[in-house]
């Protein structure tokens, strides 16, 4: 079997940087993660269509000079339910910074709020800097912080911001609320 | 009436998306999604039928030969799978039809709920009745996506936070599934099942090795075998009662059914025996003793899950056609009444208010028909003469004895033992939730319920709600269903049996599939991988 050496570089470099990434906390980066080594994966894939060869399915070419098109329709099949996954591990994260950021009450705004809180979502997305701020100020504004999460969010908030999720104080606050709305 | 196969996986998939467009009108929605489910069970009884009586049942999907073509194949093992989970898909459904229309469906967004659950039932049976590794792959993916949005169903902190940990587990064990196919496309130079059992005896043995291995790891992560258990426990309870139930039957034993399919198709020499019994130990061991230190019946449940596939994996690792044949049982066994359990937890939730068992008691009292549902199904999952649980590991035990070799008896002290902390962990709950009277459930103390652990997502509230007689009556059939399979345990061994018979050689399978021998497909040029240098 005969397969590109920069190929199969390439896709160890992948999976070994794909593998560090994911073990990081912030879910940002599970998900970078998530997709370099998806990507690993889909060259492993092609890798494995042995020599080089030309296009396969058109016309005109013998098949001793063709390349496996099988991996191909694979690497396709799985490239479009990574594209899948991706979407929703978004949404997801998206979610989890949105619960972090002002718990399950974000839901039950009123519409004013619900327009400023949008505004400051969009300018938490624009850099890490503008993040911190929003999220101080999302939280004075809401007086969701009680004391004990509101400093943590905020210094970690930019490295850590789908991820703090996982902040206890937050957790209960959300916690309640869920109770609250049964 | 091969027509079947391919409409058992399309009509679920069809039901899902006329159920998104009637969003707004739930009737139908939950009209359409039972009736589609209905006739998948039906479809799959007829399956049955005619596979068990005329044989393997494939489909060439598009006109496309197998290896070129997807290839559909339901055999008797496939048809079993197919059967109890559409029944069991079909039961919980109504279940959670029964909880929406109680809750005025508040709490989940139904219009979701429908079309998610019947992808996840589409995913399931396109596992089952896949005749190669990469349609399998794709089976597993619409469950596995379907199953991400049902768990993270409402989006409240705690089920987003568990169902991250859910899905980055799964995407890891489905990236390792692609990244094994890919290397066993390289080998073999095709992902057709019945191929790849006929030319994996000729792969040099370190070859087969590291692709049997990262088959175990993949699947076994998806059937949370021991070392890679940890996830579940913690992501199953935290989903609505219905959702638990059917992941708790279903999912883990799609993992089973991939690695009993992979391994007596492409591993026949039992060449990954040892190393299966000692997780399967593992597995059985580790998961009940979790389950012994649980407060919560929701995760207590799950940590019995977890020891229970134990016995499954043992079953495979004996892999004589007996022991198949015991263990194609315990999985049927296992589905109906781990679902059973479940849906029983969730209807004490309601009428108890919590799972917890430090805050409940005397619902022998206020709910006698809620407690006969849990006592019978506990008995059964406990192993309790003359139940269905105790004649699958009965069967799984001889089957072992059989063999003989010492290890044999090492398993089968450690299944009995895990049987009786079962049976010891569920008379406990029993006791704590059901006979204990109400009144003193407050200041409480007594050794048995001395080392229990909360669970950490507990919220220390009793909230009671009502319960709809369908949830009661859902509950109650499934709990009859686990009944019929002690009461009819001979004709269904029978079955199994012969559903081993068809497994225990790959020549069977092979044989279906390429009705005219696979000499006429000569490696071609492209794919065939290795060159048989290292031969």
């Amino acid at each position: 079997m005969s397969a590109s050496l920069t190929l199969v570089i390439l896709m160890a470099v992948m999976y070994a940087a794909g593998v560090y990434v994911m073990l990081e906390r912030s879910l940002t980066r599970v998900l970078i993660g998530f997709l370099l080594v998806g990507n690993a994966t889909n060259l492993l894939i092609f890798i494995m269509s042995g020599r080089p060869g030309s296009s396969p399915i058109v016309t005109g070419t013998s098949v001793e000079d063709m390349v496996d098109p099988v991996p191909q329709v694979l690497m396709l099949t799985a490239i479009v339910i990574n594209f899948g996954i991706s979407a929703l591990l978004l949404a997801l994260i998206y979610r989890s910074w949105w619960l972090a950021q002002l718990g399950d009450e974000g839901d039950t705004l009123t519409d004013e709020h619900t327009a400023e809180s949008a505004e400051e979502a969009d300018d938490a997305f624009r850099s890490s800097s503008d993040d911190d701020h929003a999220i101080a100020e999302s939280i004075d504004e809401f007086e969701r912080g009680d004391g004990t999460t509101s400093d943590e969010d905020a210094a970690t908030g930019a490295d850590n911001r789908a991820g703090s999720a996982d902040a206890g104080g937050r957790a209960d606050a959300s916690a309640r609320d869920e109770r609250d709305q049964r | 009436m091969t027509a079947l196969v391919p409409l058992i996986v399309c009509l679920p998939l069809l039901g899902a998306a006329i159920t998104l467009m009637l969003g707004q009108r739930r009737r139908l929605q939950v009209l359409v999604s039972v009736l589609s489910l209905t006739a998948a069970t039906v479809m799959s009884a007829v399956l049955l039928g005619f596979v068990d009586t005329v044989g393997p049942a494939v489909v060439q999907v598009g006109g496309w030969d197998a290896p070129w073509g997807i290839v559909l194949v339901v055999d008797r093992l496939s048809a079993i799978m197919l059967l109890i989970s559409a029944l069991m898909l079909l039961g919980v459904l109504l279940f959670a039809v029964g909880q929406g229309i109680v809750d005025g469906d508040s709490e989940a967004p139904v219009s979701i709920f429908h079309p998610t659950y019947l992808v996840l039932a589409a995913g399931l049976f396109n596992a089952f009745v896949a005749g190669d590794l990469f349609t399998m792959y794709v089976g597993f993916e619409m469950l596995l996506s379907a199953s991400y949005v049902l768990l993270t169903l409402g989006g409240t902190g705690a089920r987003i936070r568990v169902g991250i940990t859910y899905i980055v587990v799964s995407l890891i064990s489905s990236l390792l599934f692609l990244s094994a196919i890919a290397l066993v496309y390289g080998a073999t130079g095709t992902v057709t099942l019945a191929l790849i059992a006929e030319r994996m005896p000729d792969l040099p043995a370190d070859i087969q090795l590291i692709l049997g291995l990262l088959l175990l790891i993949a699947f076994g992560v998806k059937a949370a075998v021991f070392p890679m258990s940890f996830w579940l426990p913690d992501s199953y309870p935290t989903a609505p009662a219905p959702v638990t139930a059917v992941f708790a039957g279903l999912l883990t034993k799609v993992g089973v059914y991939a690695i009993l399919r992979t391994q007596t198709l492409f591993f026949p020499d039992d060449q990954f025996s040892m190393p299966l019994m000692i997780v399967a130990a593992l597995t059985m061991l580790v998961g009940i003793l979790g389950a012994l230190a649980q407060a919560d019946i929701k995760r207590l449940l799950s940590f019995t899950l977890v020891s229970h596939i134990g016995y499954m994996l043992f079953g495979i690792a004996i892999g004589t056609p007996l022991a198949i044949a015991a263990t194609i049982f315990y999985v049927v066994h296992h589905i109906t009444v781990q679902t059973t359990l479940f849906l029983a937890a969730g209807l004490i939730d309601r009428v108890g208010g919590t799972t917890s068992l430090s805050r409940l008691g005397g619902l022998l009292k206020s709910a006698p028909l809620v407690a006969i549902l849990f006592f019978l199904g506990a008995l059964n999952l406990g192993g309790i003469p003359p139940f269905s649980g105790f004649l699958g590991k009965i069967a799984l035990f001889q089957a072992g004895t059989i063999v003989g070799d010492p290890i044999m008896y090492v398993l089968i002290g450690v299944g009995a033992l895990t049987s009786l902390l079962t049976l010891y962990a569920l008379a406990r709950a029993w006791n704590l939730a059901f006979w204990r009277p109400k009144k003193q459930v407050k200041d409480y103390t007594s050794s048995i319920s001395a080392s229990l652990v909360e669970d950490p997502q507990d919220e220390g509230t009793v909230l009671t709600k009502t319960v709809s007689p369908l949830m009661v009556g859902a509950t109650a059939s499934m709990l009859i269903l686990t009944l019929g399979l002690t009461v009819f345990a001979g004709p269904i061994f029978d079955l199994t049996t012969r559903a081993a018979g068809n497994i225990s050689s790959p020549s069977t399978y092979i044989d279906a599939v390429f009705p005219n021998g696979t000499g006429s497909i000569k490696d071609s040029n492209v794919g065939t991988n290795f060159e048989g240098g290292s031969k």
